[in-house]
């Protein structure tokens, strides 16, 4: 009953964030709009962390394999990746390890600052 | 030939097994579970000829998951913000100029290139998790199928060489570590951080809730203004 319980108030609030999504016409994705709205909802007390906790960890823990169907996409892109390569070898490489670089300096220097 | 979902889905789960033993066995980061996953399905896809569409509606269980545990970072979210309470200030200001040189690298490094401007679009929320950037793409006018593509790539990226780029810039402070991580990689550069460490993988979980809520505010924003 455990289980039910949480995938009920996972899904529960995936519809509510998709519905408010629809009332803003998708300025903010429904998924999002589900995990701040459950984030609050913890928050508040309405939900139980107990009741959510295991179905959500095994969620989480087990995203990565979630990602393999859509990565196979690739096998009809190799026409379009192909005609830009360059471009795109640089964006997947650099701007992502920027990112990495950036958002670990900046809270690195952060942290150095608030302990001096 | 009789295809079903428990066939097709056996490859995937199969696939992906086979890439975390020989991760493990090898112990080259380079061979990342889902690289091998998807170098194996699309051989098997090709040699029987089984189109991605086919493949995509067996598996859609599997991708539909991906959802529900954006949803569900919503607990991790609510569970780490006591052990970060001192640095909710500090964690904005570094998530936010994630992106901020997320979308702006990508932008430059696009036009350098000579992208059409729908490309650049489509490689924009790379750095977001997958379900979020299908609809940051969509909504902003992006080609689908190709940010599914590079948000897989960057999460790979990610995984394989941040650890590395973090030693080198000497980025040592383990909620520091993992939230570059989390912000670059999603959850393909969660998983790498749950390796790292306890703090890593849960701060690094509440990145890609952060990166995935500044980026559907920033990006349309961004669009308004340029």
């Amino acid at each position: 009953m455990k289980t039910v319980k949480g995938i009920f108030i996972i899904l529960l609030f995936m519809a509510l964030g998709e519905f408010c999504s629809m009332l803003m016409k998708n300025f903010v994705p429904g998924n999002v709009l589900g995990m701040m709205l459950l984030f609050c909802a913890l928050s508040a007390k309405v939900v139980k962390l107990s009741d959510v906790k295991p179905v959500a960890d095994f969620l989480t823990n087990n995203m990565v394999w979630f990602f393999v169907p859509c990565s196979i996409g690739l096998m009809d892109q190799f026409d379009q990746i192909k005609a830009i390569l360059p471009g795109f070898v640089v964006i997947c490489l650099v701007t992502t390890l920027l990112v990495v670089a950036a958002v670990g300096v900046v809270q690195e220097l952060q942290i150095r600052r608030k302990k001096s | 030939m009789i295809l079903t979902p428990s066939i097709m889905m056996t490859l995937t789960l199969g696939a992906f097994i086979v890439g975390s033993w020989v991760q493990r066995k090898s112990r080259v980061s380079l061979l990342h579970p889902v690289i091998i996953a998807m170098v194996l399905i699309i051989a098997v896809l090709k040699i029987s000829g089984i189109s991605y569409t086919e493949y995509f509606q067996y598996n859609s269980f599997i991708h539909y998951l991906l959802g529900p545990s954006v949803v569900a970072l919503g607990v991790s979210l609510y569970e780490q913000l006591s052990r970060i309470k001192g640095n909710v200030t500090t964690i904005f200001v570094s998530v936010f100029s994630g992106c901020v040189v997320a979308i702006l690298s990508v932008v430059l490094v696009g036009r350098l290139f000579g992208l059409d401007e729908s490309v650049i679009r489509s490689f924009e929320p790379k750095s977001v998790t997958t379900p979020i950037a299908i609809s940051l793409a969509e909504g902003n006018g992006g080609i689908v199928s190709l940010t599914v593509v590079a948000v897989v790539l960057c999460g790979i990226v990610g995984a394989v060489f941040g650890p590395k780029i973090l030693d080198l810039i000497h980025v040592r402070n383990p909620l520091a570590r993992g939230l570059a991580m989390g912000t670059a990689s999603h959850g393909i550069g969660t998983a790498r951080a749950i390796q790292m460490g306890a703090l890593e993988g849960a701060v690094s979980g509440l990145a890609i809730a952060l990166m995935g809520m500044i980026t559907s505010l920033f990006l349309p924003l961004y669009h308004l203004i340029a």
